[in-house]
């Protein structure tokens, strides 16, 4: 195309999101000079009906956030209200509520790399046309999604907004046999999901590096999920009940989702900021992969996240078999609670990144104030950053079109929940003149 | 022939009943092979204007632009499916109808000017016609599979409204509202889920909204027979579908009473 100093882009309705957001971007002689990542999803307020709610609604109204991690949100509210009333849930629980959210990243992250990333790479509009010529490789993510919803059905009934989760553990231990068919299902998935890794690794992804801060929480010596200090690349490492001192949101005029920084800068929560932090405890077999397929990690680009993902889902498998094998029926699988008033926080993992819940709960245990920090609301800034870096590197030479298909597929890195964050990406680029 | 088209559209929501179709897995391919799906933006395809044969609605109307475009979805659909408990009922947000929105706005939004979203959230049937209401939340892939497949060989689609005492009976449960003591809203919810949560050992919440005929005062009655204060009784039916009438007159009666 013909040389352009200033465009403007309008993508009204961005697809292969969770949720409803648009992208306006205005390139002013190369150089983006405004960049909004505009979520219009409406307002549900969660925080204000979860006042006056019994603490043992609030797993059952939380899952209501997000269809597609309604286990995350059970996570780190349960670990949230079980500090307040100082349960000791034990090592089955611990242990159980582990394998359940491998199940939760599964099946989220094979969705995400399946049906809404992967078609970015291969030049096919969606995943549907996509599987007409890459039929296998669809099958197999769609057969490895389903594995993910195996387990959170063992435990909660069904996949979306499972019933199994309570305060203090589970509702129902699962009965042996079904483990252990269970077992035997993911056992025969662990060869697809090292597949899967190699697959994505081989896709055509831009080469562009950028500066980002990540962040994600660390755990002794596991790959944390529920458990661990907030820790950054930066170096600063903190209890998740000091996360109101480091993290702000603020709120800006073309989002319904609030806009988080960490010490006043945008940062990366998710998969790839989880594997830049956290690479070191995934065991020798997965990091042996990580090796094999030439993944240097820490990465300072964003396109691995697609691989990132598929890392995760291959752990996650070889941990979820790892737990189960080991599995043992519990005839007390909720520890018992001691109601008392009380304030307290927690941080999980949630597929796209650091969940943090705050709760204060009166003596009766009646829920009086709730705070919530979701992924995306996290990630919405770095997003920002990320379309501004990536377009002004990578953008130059591209069309129209090819800039607003590279804004969309910088934007999917993040796999942004936008149901969670407040859901349709609308891409605005306006190129003004000089 | 030319193959039906399909559309799934969002409105307020989370997104979880549009995962009874993207779960569905082979399913799924098998699926867009049978119809046309024109705009499902979530797995790809966007063009929300074409004119399709049938269209899935998830999610409440809960902002102005969404009461226009549900009336521009209206105008473009032969059939129109509402999928769970936010489309079909106004679901969980549907809270707000009861209490002070708007000063929930300012409680969560610092700048609460920026946000323009509506007093209530209310069900799709309120502003449009209806053709087939999918109770659930979430909806299942098996309900969602049944109306297409009957909609592909021309039959209306059975709604099903039974109370889940019969699907949770015919599961061979053991009741925990008799054995457990425990407050289960089955006696006057619709069945559909599988009666999980009675499997569980659990009472049931009501996510999949009022059967039929549901006496609601008269089970909260025996809910306070068990302890429950007058406030919790009115929780109970305040959950999933509070708006869904039934459920909102049982809520009513027990409001405010004390305890």
């Amino acid at each position: 195309m013909t040389e352009r100093k200033d465009l403007s882009i309008n993508i009204p309705l961005l697809a292969r999101v969770e949720g409803e957001g648009a992208l306006s971007m205005t390139l002013r002689d190369g150089r983006v000079s405004d960049v909004q990542l505009r979520i219009f999803e409406p307002p549900r307020y969660f925080e204000k009906f979860l006042e006056g709610r019994g603490f043992d609604e609030v797993p059952d109204i939380v899952a209501r956030i997000c269809g597609i991690c309604p286990v995350a949100y059970q996570m780190s509210a349960v670990h949230a209200l079980e500090s307040i009333f100082q349960a000791q849930p034990g090592p089955w629980v611990r242990a159980m509520r582990r394998a359940l959210y491998c199940g939760e990243w599964i099946e989220s992250h094979m969705l995400h790399v399946h049906l809404l990333a992967a078609p970015d790479f291969l030049g096919f509009d969606n995943a549907i046309d996509m599987a007409k010529r890459y039929k296998s490789e669809v099958a197999r993510g769609l057969a490895l999604q389903h594995l993910g919803n195996d387990i959170i059905q063992m435990f909660g009934g069904r996949s979306v907004h499972p019933i199994g989760v309570r305060v203090g553990g589970f509702y129902k231990a699962p009965s042996l046999a079904d483990v252990a068919n269970l077992v035997k299902k993911l056992r025969a998935g662990l060869a697809q999901a090292e597949e899967a890794v190699r697959w994505t690794a081989g896709l055509p992804l831009p080469e562009s590096e950028q500066e980002f801060v990540s962040v994600a929480l660390r755990h002794a010596d596991e790959y944390a999920m529920n458990e661990g200090d907030i820790v950054a690349s930066n170096g600063v490492a903190i209890s998740p009940s000091a996360f109101e001192q480091h993290f702000v949101e603020s709120h800006v005029p073309y989002s319904t989702a609030l806009h988080c920084t960490f010490d006043g800068a945008p940062y990366l929560v998710g998969p790839l900021a989880r594997l830049n932090i956290n690479h070191d405890r995934l065991p020798q077999l997965v990091r042996a992969l990580i090796a094999d397929i030439g993944l240097r990690l820490p990465s300072k680009n964003m396109f691995h996240s697609i691989i990132a993902r598929a890392v995760e889902v291959y752990y996650a498998l070889i941990e979820a078999v790892r737990i189960l094998e080991a599995y043992r029926e519990e005839a007390q699988p909720a520890a018992t609670l001691t109601i008392k008033a009380g304030e307290g926080a927690a941080a999980t993992e949630a597929p796209r990144g650091l969940l943090w819940h705050r709760y204060e709960v009166d003596g009766a245990g009646v829920i009086r104030n709730a705070r919530i920090v979701p992924p995306t609301s996290q990630n919405q800034a770095r997003i920002e950053e990320d379309l501004k870096a990536t377009i002004e590197a990578l953008g130059a030479s591209k069309s129209d079109d090819e800039l607003r298909l590279l804004s969309e597929s910088v934007i999917r890195n993040y796999d942004p929940c936008i149901s969670c964050s407040t859901h349709f990406l609308t891409l605005q680029v306006n190129r003004e003149s000089g | 022939m030319t193959k039906p088209t399909v559309a799934v559209h969002k409105f307020s929501s989370c997104d979880g009943c549009q995962l009874a179709f993207l779960n569905a897995g082979e399913a799924l391919l098998t699926l867009s092979g049978l119809v046309d799906i024109k705009h499902f933006a979530e797995a790809g395809p966007v063009d929300d204007q074409a004119e399709v044969d049938i269209a899935f609605v998830e999610g409440s109307i809960s902002t102005p632009a969404e009461v226009e475009r549900i009336k521009h979805v209206r105008s473009r659909s032969k059939f129109l499916v509402t999928i769970g408990a936010c489309a079909t009922a106004g679901g969980i947000q549907a809270l707000r109808n009861i209490r002070d929105s708007d000063g929930w706005k300012g409680a969560v939004y610092a700048k609460p000017e920026y946000i323009s979203s509506l007093a209530t959230s209310t069900p799709v049937a309120e502003h449009v016609r209806v053709d087939f209401e999918l109770w659930g939340c979430p909806i299942t892939t098996k309900q969602v599979v049944a109306v297409v497949r009957d909609l592909l060989y021309g039959v209306t689609p059975v709604d099903k409204a039974d109370s889940l005492c019969m699907e949770c009976k015919r599961a061979g449960n053991v009741c925990v509202l008799v054995a457990k003591r425990e407050p289960c809203m089955g006696p006057v919810t619709r069945l559909g889920c599988g009666a999980l949560c009675p499997h569980f050992g659990r009472a049931c919440y009501a996510c999949y909204g009022p059967a039929e005929n549901p006496n609601g005062v008269s089970l909260g009655r025996r809910f306070l027979g068990l302890g429950l204060t007058q406030a919790q009784v009115a929780n109970r039916f305040a959950l999933i579908t509070s708006h869904a009438e039934p459920f909102a007159t049982a809520r009513v009666h027990f409001e405010g009473k004390g305890s």
